[in-house]
């Protein structure tokens, strides 16, 4: 008897639902991510290979596109956001291959939209130095991508270690590093922006420490809040007593019982360093030229595009962050009515 | 109550405190010494002197005493009034932050004028009857307002009202005195971008009000519908709008440094920004330092206006 359930075969499974599981979805998302975030980062060193790091992100972007539609797909607010941020990734991942011109190379100055000069059609028109809209635009999604996920990403770790350390040791660690963040909290976000930012300089890694400090107290506060009701729970009392440390217990029975609203929250975090970084690269503290980058397009058209004619340099790159935003927004609100309906 | 209030006032001056101490780390640091130097003598001049000169005039200006000194001294002389010079527009920062505030206090007031009923009036509508047509209309306008960051909204807006229609002033530098039309797009953006989010909260607390057992009782009751809003429904659902329309204040600060640089508004938001790229070491700290008081001041008011009004509530 034993032998014949051994040798039947076991059920397939669809190929879609295996990779849904934790581990190919991490792979997935690695292979999609650190080809980005080396070509924004680190691309001068690659040489010629910074292009051809990106291929294999195309398609694992595609697959978790269609993964997170399947798993989505009951909420039309959450599959438009997921189809905008996709839309996005989709473009940073493959401008090295799209038939553009180069985006920092000036050809015809204040080029409107739609006309050809020099023997070049202009979708988009050019900028003051006659650099392509179009390229410029695709291009600089890669650069407000990356860094926008980078520092939220740190903000969160940073944030969650000391929630999950104030929420479950309570007591003087609790008291401590809620106050701290209290302190930070009590300074207007862009304020705080300013002061850290004329502190160290302008520059993409500067931006990561500021959001950190700007965005970590603020997670801390959710993830406390979160600690605090699931410790009183029956499985954390279960690990207390097999004499599991505080430490694993932290990340192995708290953490993952969290996940819901944290993953919530971060897609509205993701939206606001968005915001952040857009803006602050307008005021001049952010990231810096030549590379294109739409806050940076902002600034420089800010100036001279003033008159309706030109003001396409000004909606364009506007659009484009907006609709990256509204992606982040739109996510979270579906994924929240998901879970309050569950 | 009245404890609580001395409590929370004793936490917030601690946070004062600690705040200002540690903005104080940060200006005291030899790179920000140095910035100062730069400021006030020329980049030539500090790069040509010995570095025995430069300590002399560190020494001249003050600013080589000890740490804790010099930071008592710094805040004995705030509370006195004396918030150093600018560099940059050679004038005593006190009056000149005061002015600014006062225009970034006219842009606030007609921000709340406008956004206040706005989001009220919509939160409640959308609330009233959760999961229908109206509420879902009214929450997608709200999500995709707030989705729009202030920098597009403030494009979009001048590039239809002034580059396009030509009705109102692109520019808000207010150089021929106050002129009210080019206060209208700076007011908008703002309201825009932010009323959104008020109507969201006031939006899920009057939802949550109206599944309560009262409102059921008042419905079942045959009290008229209307009245059961106005009556009931409404005086619990605006407790929790009313803390979040009071910390609005916090982030209005940062929104208004975008806003503010964009239009060319001379206000707070705009000298802020100015005096940081300038490197006008006393205008960043002032301006700071006003930044955190009126956040702390505001977290303070919302709290304590959020226990009055709320009885049910009580810190322990």
């Amino acid at each position: 008897m034993s032998t014949a359930v051994a040798t039947a075969a076991p059920p397939r499974t669809p190929l879609l639902q295996r990779l849904s599981q934790p581990r190919p979805l991490i792979l997935l998302l690695l292979l999609m991510w650190l080809p980005l975030m080396a070509q924004v980062m680190a691309g001068n060193y690659l040489g010629p290979l910074r292009n051809i790091i990106m291929l294999p992100g195309i398609p694992a972007a595609v697959i978790l596109y269609v993964l997170a539609f399947r798993a989505w797909r009951e909420s039309w607010v959450a599959t438009l956001g997921l189809t905008l941020v996709f839309f996005w990734i989709l473009v940073a991942l493959s401008a090295p291959f799209l038939p553009l011109l180069d985006p920092n190379k000036p050809i015809a100055p204040f080029t409107l939209p739609f006309t050809e000069k020099r023997d070049v059609f202009f979708w988009l028109g050019t900028d003051l130095k006659g650099r392509d809209m179009l390229a410029r635009t695709l291009w600089g999604c890669q650069r407000v991508l990356v860094w926008g996920v980078t520092a939220t990403a740190v903000a969160y770790v940073v944030g969650t270690l000391f929630g999950l350390l104030a929420g479950y040791l309570s007591g003087w660690w609790d008291e401590i590093i809620s106050f701290v963040a209290n302190v930070f909290l009590s300074f207007p976000v862009m304020v705080l922006f300013i002061v850290i930012l004329n502190y160290l300089g302008p520059s993409g890694f500067n931006i990561v420490i500021a959001v950190t400090f700007a965005s970590a107290p603020a997670i801390m506060r959710i993830v406390r809040g979160l600690t605090l009701d699931i410790k009183t729970r029956d499985y954390v009392f279960a690990a207390q007593t097999r004499g599991e440390s505080p430490l694993y217990i932290m990340l192995v029975e708290l953490l993952p019982n969290a996940r819901g609203p944290i993953i919530v929250d971060a897609c509205l975090r993701l939206g606001y360093t968005t915001v952040a970084i857009t803006t602050l690269t307008f005021l001049g503290l952010g990231l810096q030229p030549p590379d294109p980058d739409w806050g940076l397009m902002i600034k420089e058209a800010a100036k001279t595009a003033m008159l309706f004619k030109f003001s396409y340099m000004l909606i364009i790159p506007a659009l484009s962050v907006s609709s990256l935003i509204l992606g982040f927004n739109l996510m979270a609100d579906g994924l929240r009515e998901m879970s309050l309906r569950d | 109550m009245l404890g609580l209030i001395l409590r929370r006032l004793v936490q917030m001056a601690l946070i004062m405190v600690v705040a200002s101490f540690i903005l104080f780390v940060i200006f005291d640091t030899p790179a920000f010494k140095k910035k100062i130097a730069i400021a006030e003598l020329g980049g030539f001049a500090v790069s040509a002197l010995s570095e025995e000169d430069y300590q002399n005039w560190l020494e001249q200006k003050g600013l080589n005493v000890p740490f804790f000194q010099r930071y008592a001294n710094w805040i004995g002389n705030i509370t006195t009034g004396d918030f150093g010079k600018s560099f940059e527009k050679n004038t005593a920062v006190g009056p000149l932050l005061l002015d600014r505030l006062k225009n970034t206090g006219i842009l606030a007031f007609w921000v709340f004028a406008l956004m206040i009923p706005i989001s009220l009036v919509l939160g409640v509508l959308a609330g009233m009857k959760e999961g229908s047509a109206q509420d879902r209309t009214i929450s997608f306008i709200s999500v995709f307002t707030t989705s729009i960051p202030e920098i597009a909204t403030a494009i979009i807006l001048t590039v239809i009202f002034a580059l396009g229609l030509g009705w109102l002033p692109a520019k808000s530098a207010m150089t021929q005195g106050f002129d009210w039309r080019q206060l209208v797009l700076p007011v908008l953006t703002l309201v825009t971008y932010d009323f959104g989010y008020v109507a969201r909260m006031t939006r899920a607390s009057m939802a949550e009000v109206m599944t309560s057992q009262y409102i059921r009782t008042a419905v079942l009751k045959g009290i008229p519908y209307r009245q059961v809003i106005m009556k009931h429904a409404l005086r619990n659902a605006l407790i929790a709008p009313f803390t979040v329309i009071v910390l609005q204040l916090n982030w209005l600060l940062s929104g208004v440094v975008v806003v503010e640089v964009f239009f060319q508004y001379d206000g707070f938001g705009k000298l802020l920004l100015e005096a940081a790229l300038f490197g006008d070491v006393y205008v960043v700290q002032a301006a700071t330092l006003v930044a955190v008081i009126v956040a702390v001041l505001s977290q303070i008011i919302s709290d304590i206006g959020y226990t009055l009004l709320n009885p049910r509530i009580r810190f322990s």
